[in-house]
């Protein structure tokens, strides 16, 4: 059962309908006791980073994230999801999860290119189960301003290029992370979800 | 390599895709669930359903067309026409559109930008923007509201920026001169927006060949360009139009 978690950071609906899609079980939440029931989460999210930290802090869902992370069950993070489970970021400052070392940073004004980034953009995966079995040349949907800067280069699972060359994608042991719509990538994204739900 | 987006956009009237021609009627062209699903397995890269119905008792239709439409097809869409307040809004985003278009209803209230943006985040408000050539204005070109029927104050590169200023996070640039005669976008207005604003540009109406988007992206700086009568009637797939703007140089999706 796939726990997807809520905390008024943008909208859930395309990430359910894209599960309901797929046949997956899973339940959408926002209270952090709930999570004992599930033996995955998709931490999904669009928005900005401040707001998204205030309402998980006060439902108690960032122990609750924290300590679903640390107990090793697959952990999928998305945009805004995949960025605040980083140590800080630069949109406001703000002190993040912390589950992942690095930071967030903000696209250069100065790169010539239109900021955020919406569209699409093809993305470098490493060999991964996540990535498995994609199709050439695939294509992903991005809407961001920011992105993440891992502490460590070994955790990168997918490079990209706007302006400048950004990560588009990480993994570290059971944490998964896109800065990309998995949900609304057309085949590639469900073939990314679907991965995630064999995992 | 970052893509140039290729939108269709479906105009839909009582539940039904419709195409109007300059001073003609609409005639009802099919489903636009059945549509928006077809135009997905042919690699389009967005879609956007304009709700051109005439009565609010009719909004419903629209609402579950947009809920069908977000159960088919995972690429982002857009919605607009009609939307006059956060509510409605709310039902669009909730029912699975992506992102929701204002056009005259934000001229009348540009405050409505402002809370969409701070409800839904930036990325979810698209600013539609009518524009008319008018030598009278500093760029050439004045905001035209209700379809074209009204002219407002506004220059169109200052309201492009009042709007962006106040939260929008991309502008369909619609050229009521060019619209529905399929001879070719306005260059020089959608240049001279996309050049005045941070935040994506998607140019709108005139495209009647694949050679017309090539156009609007190179000449245009279009970051996407939104296409109908050209797919709608079957002259072009969206693959013809992909394959032409490849071989120009101009990166696509190609996978999907």
């Amino acid at each position: 059962m796939i726990g997807v978690i809520d905390y008024d950071a943008g909208n859930l609906t395309s990430v359910s309908t894209a599960l309901r899609f797929l046949e997956a079980d899973f339940f959408v939440t926002r209270d952090p006791q709930e999570l004992v029931r599930a033996d995955k989460v998709i931490f999904p999210g669009v928005g900005e980073a401040v707001q998204a930290m205030g309402n998980l802090k006060h439902s108690g869902m960032d122990e609750g994230l924290r300590e679903f992370a640390a107990g090793g069950k697959p952990f999928l993070g998305i945009c805004l999801g995949s960025q605040i489970l980083f140590d800080h970021s630069e949109e406001r400052n703000v002190p993040c999860l912390g589950i992942l070392p690095g930071r967030v940073l903000r696209f250069p004004a100065d790169m010539g290119m239109k900021i955020p980034q919406i569209g699409w953009n093809t993305v470098d995966f490493k060999e991964d189960p996540l990535v498995s079995d994609l199709p050439g040349e695939a294509s992903f949907y991005f809407v961001h301003s920011y992105y993440v800067k891992p502490a460590n280069e070994d955790i990168v699972l997918g490079k990209s290029e706007y302006g400048i060359p950004f990560t588009a994608a990480v993994r570290r042991e059971n944490v998964w992370a896109t800065q990309f719509h998995p949900e609304k990538s057309g085949k590639p994204g469900l073939k990314i979800l679907k991965n995630f739900i064999n995992l | 390599m970052f893509q140039k987006r290729i939108v269709i956009c479906l105009d839909v009237r009582d539940g039904k895709t419709t195409k109007g021609v300059k001073f003609k009627g609409n005639v009802d062209i099919g489903d636009p669930v059945e549509m928006a699903a077809r135009y997905y397995e042919q690699g389009v890269d967005e879609l956007v359903f304009y709700d051109i119905t005439a009565s609010a008792e009719q909004r419903g239709i629209m609402i579950d067309v947009v809920a069908r439409v977000a159960e088919r097809i995972f690429i982002p869409f857009c919605v607009g026409g009609g939307i006059r307040t956060l509510d409605d809004m709310k039902a669009v985003i909730n029912a699975g559109a992506e992102k929701i278009s204002i056009n005259s209803a934000a001229v009348r209230t540009p405050a409505l930008i402002e809370e969409g943006a701070s409800h839904f985040g930036s990325q979810c408000i698209v600013l539609g923007m009518d524009a008319a050539a008018d030598w009278e204005m500093p760029s050439g070109y004045r905001v035209v509201i209700d379809g074209g029927r009204k002219p407002t104050d506004w220059d169109m590169l200052d309201w492009a920026r009042e709007a962006v200023r106040l939260g929008a996070g991309e502008i369909v640039l619609n050229s009521i001169d060019t619209d529905g005669v399929r001879e070719g976008y306005e260059l020089n207005a959608t240049r001279l927006v996309s050049e005045a604003v941070s935040v994506p540009v998607v140019a709108s109406g005139g495209a009647g060949v694949p050679a017309h988007l090539a156009d609007v992206f190179k000449e245009g700086k279009a970051d996407a360009a939104l296409v109908a009568s050209m797919v709608h009637y079957g002259d072009y797939s969206v693959n013809d139009i992909k394959i032409h703007l490849d071989r120009e140089g101009i990166p696509v999706r190609k996978t999907w």
